[in-house]
Parts: C-alpha cells; sequence; structure tokens
C-alpha cells in the first residue's frame, strides 16, 4: 500500500477538472476497474464544485486507504463556506439552494461504497468520499 | 555630502548613469541578459525607463524603514515593472531571469553606498538594509505582475481552445451533429448550445445530434448542460439526439439520479445518425442485401 497523497485546491472551475485527473490518475495506478473509475470520479466532481459553488473554495485531498479489508481510494473534501443548515433535505434529489439540478450531494452517496458528511453552520463542510477498488 | 543624507534617493541624483552603467554590468555578469531574445538596447532602454522612474519617486517618496510601496508616488514605477513584465513574457524570458533582472540592482546600489559610508559602518548597514528592502519590493511586484500575465496568457488559450473544440458539422441533409470533447464546463456549454443552435437555423436542420463519446465525466452540471441545449434545439422545432452513452456513463447517470426526458439518446454516433435518418425518412441499406 502506498501512502502518497494529493492536495488539490478548489478555487475556480477549472480546478473541478483537475481533481478529475487526479483522481483518475490514482485510480489508474492502482488497477481500478473501468466502472469504478467513472462512478467515483463523477463523485469527486460533484463534491468538488460544491465547495467552489457553496464555499467559493476548499481542499481536496485524494490518497489510497483500506475499506473492509480492501484496497480503496478516499476522497476528503475540506471548505471553510456557510455549511450546511439541514443535512437531510440537502441529501434529497432535487434539493438545491444553487441552481444546479440538486442531485449532486444523495448522488455523490450513490455513486461511492461510504461517504461521510460533517457541517457545522458558519464554519464549513466536509465530505468523505471512499470505494473499494474492486 | 553629509552623510546623514545618502541614501538611495541622494545616490540616484548624483550618479546615475554610474549606477545604470553598474546595473548592466551586474546584469551581464550574473549571465541574466538574454541576448537571444532581448537585444542589449532593449535591456539598456528597459533599465534606464525603471531606473529613472525610480529615481523620479524617490524624489517625493520616502525610501528609508518607512518606505511604502502603496504611496501613489512609486505608481510610475509600478507602471514601468508591469510595461517591462508584459514585454519579457511574452518574449518567453524565465521567472529566475525576471526575478534577477530586478534583484541586481541591488548590488549597483551597494557599490556608491559602500565607497561613501566607508567611515561610517552602521549608518552603512542601514542603507543597504533599506535598499534591499525596497529593491525587493519591486522584484516582488515584477514577479506578480509576471505571474499575471502568465494567467493572461493561459486564459486566453483556453478560449481559444474553447471556441476551436465544438465544431458544428452538417453530417446529412437535415441532420447536424456535434462532436464533443474533453471538460463541458458553464462556457464552453453555452458556446456549444450557440454554435449548434446557430446550425440548425443555417442548415435548415431537423435533428441535431450531440457526441458525448469524448466526454469523460458526465455530472449533474454536464447533464444540466445537455438537458438544456436539448430544450432548446426542441423549441426551435428539431429533435435532438444525444449518443455516445456508454454502458459505464448510463450507470453512473442513473445513480446519479439524472432523467432525460424527451432526449431519444443512443450507445454510439452511428446508431443516433440511424435514428436520425429513420426521423427524415432517410432508408439506408447494405450493398447486395
Amino acid at each position: 500500500m502506498n501512502d502518497e497523497t494529493w492536495t488539490i485546491s478548489l478555487r475556480k472551475p477549472a480546478d473541478v477538472a483537475h481533481a478529475r485527473k487526479i483522481a483518475m490518475q490514482a485510480l489508474d495506478a492502482a488497477g481500478a476497474s473501468a466502472i469504478v473509475k467513472t462512478r467515483f470520479v463523477t463523485a469527486v466532481s460533484e463534491i468538488a464544485r460544491n465547495a467552489i459553488v457553496h464555499a467559493s473554495s476548499g481542499v481536496m485531498v485524494i490518497g489510497m486507504g483500506r475499506l473492509n479489508g480492501n484496497r480503496s481510494i478516499i476522497a476528503r473534501c475540506e471548505d471553510r463556506g456557510p455549511g450546511i443548515v439541514d443535512t437531510n433535505a440537502a441529501l434529497k434529489d432535487g434539493f438545491s439552494t444553487g441552481r444546479g439540478m440538486g442531485l449532486g450531494l444523495g448522488g455523490s452517496k450513490r455513486l461511492v461504497d461510504r461517504f461521510e458528511l460533517e457541517t457545522r453552520v458558519g464554519e464549513g463542510t466536509t465530505v468523505v468520499l471512499e470505494t473499494r477498488l474492486r | 555630502m553629509a552623510s546623514d543624507t545618502i541614501d538611495i534617493a541622494s545616490i540616484l541624483k548624483s550618479d546615475f548613469e554610474k549606477i545604470l552603467s553598474a546595473w548592466l554590468r551586474v546584469q551581464a555578469r550574473e549571465g541574466i541578459k538574454r541576448t537571444d531574445i532581448i537585444s542589449a538596447e532593449e535591456t539598456a532602454k528597459q533599465s534606464r525607463d525603471l531606473l529613472s522612474a525610480i529615481a523620479r519617486a524617490a524624489e517625493d517618496a520616502r525610501v528609508d524603514r518607512e518606505f511604502d510601496f502603496g504611496n501613489p508616488a512609486w505608481d510610475g514605477v509600478r507602471q514601468t515593472l508591469g510595461e517591462i513584465s508584459k514585454n519579457r513574457t511574452e518574449r518567453g524570458v524565465s521567472p529566475t531571469e525576471m526575478a534577477w533582472f530586478v534583484s541586481s540592482l541591488k548590488q549597483a546600489f551597494f557599490t556608491p553606498l559602500r565607497e561613501l559610508l566607508s567611515e561610517e559602518p552602521s549608518k552603512l548597514v542601514e542603507q543597504i538594509t533599506d535598499a534591499t528592502r525596497v529593491v525587493d519590493n519591486f522584484a516582488l511586484h515584477a514577479f506578480d505582475c509576471y505571474v499575471q500575465e502568465r494567467e493572461a496568457i493561459i486564459e486566453r488559450q483556453q478560449s481559444e481552445m474553447t471556441e476551436v473544440s465544438a465544431p458544428v458539422v452538417k453530417i446529412w441533409d437535415r441532420i447536424v451533429t456535434v462532436p464533443l470533447l474533453g471538460t463541458l464546463d458553464s462556457f464552453r456549454a453555452q458556446t456549444v448550445m450557440e454554435n449548434l443552435l446557430q446550425a440548425i437555423v443555417e442548415r435548415e436542420a431537423e435533428v441535431a445530434i450531440i457526441d458525448i463519446t469524448g466526454v469523460s465525466t458526465v455530472d449533474t452540471m454536464v447533464a444540466q448542460h445537455l438537458l438544456k441545449t436539448a430544450a432548446a434545439v426542441r423549441l426551435m422545432g428539431a429533435e435532438c439526439v444525444i449518443s455516445g452513452i456508454s454502458p459505464k456513463i448510463a450507470q453512473t447517470i442513473v445513480h446519479l439520479g439524472v432523467e432525460l426526458p424527451n432526449v431519444v439518446t443512443r450507445v454510439d454516433l452511428q446508431s443516433g445518425l440511424a435514428y436520425a435518418f429513420e426521423r427524415i425518412g432517410v432508408s439506408t441499406r447494405l450493398n447486395g442485401l
């Protein structure tokens, strides 16, 4: 298992593409299947964009881990934005405070094996995405 | 000259030409005179322009420990640094060379200060400290300009790429297609939509095929852009087909919870085209069958 991690600062829309690229490279290097790659990278894309749209900036750290004895990939996205007032509502499909479809958060949760959402109003939000490589 | 009035402002007044030629010598010695991309005459002119601007500003503004680069008196220096940075960035000067160009001015200031203040070491140290801070501020500003200029170049290239990467092709009578590649951000999505709608009018198209085979990730934002474009195409009386939905993209879209109502989707461009042929009443058959 390697301990390498990649840190991506999220400030502008192009950084979302960069986060996707880093996640894709990490998954390629780990030998993940095509479907695992597509699902995880899509979730990374949603969460990274959320940080930029709702908190104006954030930091994402991508690294490898272990989930139930299997090798996994982890992306942890942290922002110091306004936080989420009602997490249950935010996870519900179709709920959005912005102009999006309101599917990003709930959708990402369905795309990964482990989804963690930690948020404090006025302080920020941390989302952890983790998926087994096979 | 009384030793307590000696500072970079005073030596710039009394020894301008000497400082300028010393600076040019330092630049040559440090190997930062890129005569291949910037001629010696240009370097001399840029150095003279900058030093003159500094000399002018130093007449009014403080250059001791109260030095404040935010003072409007330094506007001329900032402007000159900006022009030189822009010129050098466009010519491909490296960041190190750009930083050295300004920093090397320090050495040109130190020599006359050392000569004039040789009897008073504490004053000399003070003046060298102040001069260092002043020149460092110039160098940092030049570096900021350099980075900004680089970013502007990258942005220009990005927008140029956006323009070329959304070609709408008339693939058959009354059928247009736009193959999408790479990332579909909001700006590109807008360009694609405009180009496509325009092409529908110009080519009197009845079917528009958006091929997303080359789009690596379809997340909710991309899906939203596609839906908007499809809706606009329908409003213009044409039909929209999205082709290139691979099995992994299909699965991902379902998990995301995205629905694509009223949009015809096909696995690849070929089946998208076959559908379009059917819609406009063109029949295809293989030879010999």
